[in-house]
């Protein structure tokens, strides 16, 4: 029966996306449309060979394939993200790479840059936090996910939704809400996904046969929530047609702009902090076989943390339209901000204390605690970048793109690449990595390649903001904006190789866990990672 | 530091008792140092608040006991500045044109003043050293081949008025015909004429062609261009014996200016800008080099 429903909803689909695509008003949208009937049309026939097969769920044992799903996932887009974001690195370097003459713009930086942006944060660390979701609450819950196979719709939802966004983003599709830049209908699609996302996380919690919550999940469970009602709140559009890819925003001015900042600092804090704090609170502990440090620590800058979060979106609107009030709450919300997000920190490092020597012997642990150094120092100068008198400067210069790097690359990028490590051997029942010599290459070309980006960006960025400002004795700008950019050439040479350096770490990271999987037998299933544990 | 700290506290420390995927924590007092700053953090905020605008009210917002307003503040610096120039402004929009680059008090003042115009209004065009982009047909500034007069009256009225606009009356308009398209020359034409302009540019050309070139420059051209090829400044013809191309002098380029035409086009700036900074900045453009 249920077999029969999907194949008619899958076969509606097919057909009113073609015919979609057949009216659409603009690219975009019928570009859109092939990928949804194409999408359905897969699904569809793959549905259609497996009628009728009885599904095996059982239920002693950890729904491990959506997560081993992830692994590949993340590694994949993670790739794709890296590689768009050397590619328009070295097209702010050297502009004729942008090949307008050739591609007639879909290549061009603006089209890159939120495929670049979109890829990295929702594609790399979105695939990573559902990932990381899924197998953490299963084990700290010790019981399988709720909603079988709920898991995978979120999975497979959620991969669809990148391809639409990346396919509309070169074809002229776009909201020009940054890191909001998916259009109307695939903002509903995220909507659903994440939905279900929710629920598979919350039933899976309710059905828990710990008597209390484990920390990584408060944070993993504030991630969903708030990211759901940001994303709900700032994508209120309302679509000037149903067969078009345009849609008017609902606000409008400066509130439009403070309901944007409001979401991008908070995809910032939940999506890319709390999220990953609940990745950081499960992977490091375990990796390096140590109690958490402080239980009450973690109780007060978790609350500490979500409380004030929400608040300090106003600092990227200092000096604008935004009245100033608005900014001073925004700066002072971030600067107690620091210590609650140093305390995820503090938790973190010092979960090492007597285990210090495994920062020798193991580059996975390494990598983890390099990713909450960079956490430490991101944490530290975004509070900093705040204050009114310095956003003066590092407004709207490079400073700002090293500071998200060293946040995103540092802390995101190694925290992930920390998981993938832990995650494929035990998913895949190997008994190890399959080179952890080639790890070590994979953290110092990372870490090398971070420092020579988030280097030049503060060399680059504080110059220009010196230079944008700069008078003469009679008060008249001395530099034009192309004085500027001339002289930041050689620092986005070094940005650019930075990034290359990062790319191609990521790349020996994804041939070893290849080798790891591929390049050795499996061993017999331990308990500890696909039974649940004995009440 | 952190070891000294922690490794007592490791032994002692007992743990919340719970386990999770065998993962325990440690029931460890928050860090001191961790807890005041944060409590120093709050006080400060709580401080600044009071001081500065913050809190909302139902109509309004809290001023703050400091009385701070940035945008006060920033008319208030654009004010001080507007002052300490107006004097000298009001002599650099009373001074007869043509003296002004004479004078070193009125040159220095728009030469610098002229420099932060042309850097925000003119280079997207010709670039931020006033070089022009070559082969796309934004002059170069520095070269002393003008097109509609380069000295201080020229400038100014170009600066004021523009060129082949359609929003100002006054602007300097002319029109080359596109003798190609409009059928006015045949091709082979349109390549004797090319072949002449190569060698009155003194660059490598068909002799032959160039030769039955001549009567068609007679015919066609000569009437804007001159006789001799050296151009007309009260309708903007370029001049074309000299080395200096707006859109390029190989055969290829000259062959599509021929038969298609040009149509420059620059906005007149007698509205966007007031009559000092046209001043200032038509002497900083003849300051650069080839001022007359």
């Amino acid at each position: 029966m249920w077999d029969y429903i999907k194949l008619i909803v899958l076969g509606i689909s097919a057909v009113l996306a073609a015919i979609a695509a057949n009216f659409a008003h603009d690219l975009a949208y019928m570009v859109n449309a092939w990928v949804v009937m194409l999408a359905a049309a897969a699904a569809f026939v793959w549905e259609i060979r497996h009628v009728g097969e009885p599904r095996l769920h059982p239920a002693d044992e950890y729904m491990d394939g959506v997560v081993r799903a992830g692994v590949i996932a993340t590694t994949f887009w993670g790739i794709v993200g890296f590689l768009v974001g050397v590619v328009i690195a070295f097209q702010l370097a050297f502009p004729a790479l942008n090949l307008g003459n050739i591609t007639d713009g879909v290549l061009n930086f603006g089209r890159l840059r939120p495929l670049h942006t979109s890829a990295v944060i929702f594609a790399f660390g979105g695939n990573a936090l559902i990932m990381s979701a899924f197998y953490i609450v299963q084990r700290t819950c010790g019981t399988r996910l709720w909603g079988g196979n709920l898991a995978w719709f979120v999975f497979w939802g959620w991969q669809l939704m990148i391809v639409l966004a990346a396919t509309s983003y070169v074809t002229g599709g776009t909201q020009g809400k940054e890191y909001a830049e998916t259009v109307w209908y695939i903002d509903i699609v995220i909507t659903v996904v994440w939905v279900a996302f929710l629920l598979v996380f919350i039933g899976t919690l309710w059905q828990r046969r710990e008597p209390h919550i484990y920390v990584a999940n408060w944070f993993l469970l504030s991630m969903i929530i708030t990211v759901a009602m940001l994303h709900l709140v700032n994508n209120m559009a309302i679509p000037v047609s149903i067969l078009s890819s345009q849609s008017v925003p609902v606000f409008s001015g400066v509130q439009d702009a403070m309901t944007q900042w409001w979401y991008g600092h908070n995809a910032v804090g939940f999506f890319l902090t709390a999220g990953f704090l609940g990745m950081m609170y499960y992977f490091v502990p375990k990796q390096v076989e140590r109690p958490v440090y402080s239980y009450k620590l973690s109780i007060i800058h978790f609350w500490a943390l979500i409380f004030l979060y929400i608040w300090a979106g106003p600092h990227h609107l200092h000096y604008t339209a935004l009245p100033e009030w608005a900014g001073t709450l925004g700066m002072v919300f971030s600067i107690i901000l620091w210590m609650p997000s140093w305390g995820g920190m503090i938790n973190g490092l010092m979960t090492l204390s007597g285990a210090w020597d495994k920062l020798r012997t193991d580059p996975v642990v390494r990598m983890m605690v390099v990713s909450i150094g960079f956490y430490g120092m991101s944490t530290f100068e975004g509070p900093v970048m705040s204050i009114k008198a310095v956003n003066s400067l590092s407004h709207y210069t490079d400073w700002t793109i090293g500071h998200v790097h060293s946040g995103a690359l540092g802390w995101n990028g190694m925290i992930t690449f920390g998981a993938l490590y832990f995650l494929t051997p035990r998913l895949w029942n190997r008994s190890g990595l399959y080179s952890l010599k080639l790890v070590s290459w994979h953290f110092w070309l990372a870490t090398i390649g971070i420092v020579l980006y988030a280097a030049s960006m503060w060399v680059s960025g504080i110059m220009e903001g010196l230079m944008w400002r700069e008078v003469d004795a009679n008060g008249f700008l001395v530099n034009a904006f192309s004085d500027t950019v001339a002289a930041k050439f050689p620092m986005y040479v070094v940005r650019g190789l930075g990034g290359g350096m990062f790319l191609l770490g990521a790349l020996i990271m994804a041939y070893n866990l290849w080798m790891t999987v591929r390049g050795q037998e499996a061993r017999a299933p331990q308990n500890a990672n696909n039974l649940v544990p004995a009440e | 530091m952190c070891a000294k700290q922690v490794k007592p506290a490791a032994k002692d420390v007992p743990t919340t008792g719970h386990v999770w995927d065998g993962i325990q924590e440690y029931d460890n007092p928050m860090p001191r140092w961790w807890l005041w700053v944060l409590y120093l953090t709050i006080l400060w905020g709580v401080a600044y608040t009071i001081a500065y605008p913050a809190w909302p009210l139902i109509s309004g917002h809290t001023q703050g006991l400091i009385g701070s307003d940035q945008r006060a503040d920033v008319a208030a610096e654009i004010q001080r500045f507007d002052d300490a120039n107006a004097g000298i402004k009001a002599k650099l929009v009373a001074a007869d044109l043509a003296a002004i680059p004479t004078q070193d008090e009125l040159k220095t003042f728009a030469v610098s003043a002229g420099a932060s115009v042309f850097k925000n209004n003119c280079a997207q065009c010709h670039g931020a050293g006033a070089a022009g982009v070559q082969g796309k047909g934004y002059p170069n500034l520095l070269d002393n081949d003008w097109l509609w007069g380069g000295d201080m009256a020229a400038i100014h009225a170009t600066v004021t008025h523009g060129i082949r606009n359609s929003a100002d009356e006054d602007a300097r308009y002319s029109q080359m015909p596109a003798f190609g398209v409009d059928g006015i020359l045949e091709k082979p034409q349109i390549a004797e004429v090319v072949q002449f302009v190569r060698r009155i540019s003194g660059q490598d050309f068909d002799a032959a062609l160039a030769a039955s070139g001549v009567t068609v420059f007679a015919d066609n051209c000569a009437s804007c261009h001159g006789e001799a090829g050296k151009g007309d400044r009260t309708q903007g013809a370029p001049d074309l014996t000299d080395a200096i191309w707006l859109y390029g002098g190989d055969v290829a380029t000259l062959t599509e200016t021929v038969s298609k035409a040009r149509f420059g086009v620059m906005p007149a700036w007698g509205d966007k800008l007031s009559e000092d900074e046209i001043r200032a900045v038509a002497v900083y453009v003849h300051s650069l080099g080839g001022g007359e």
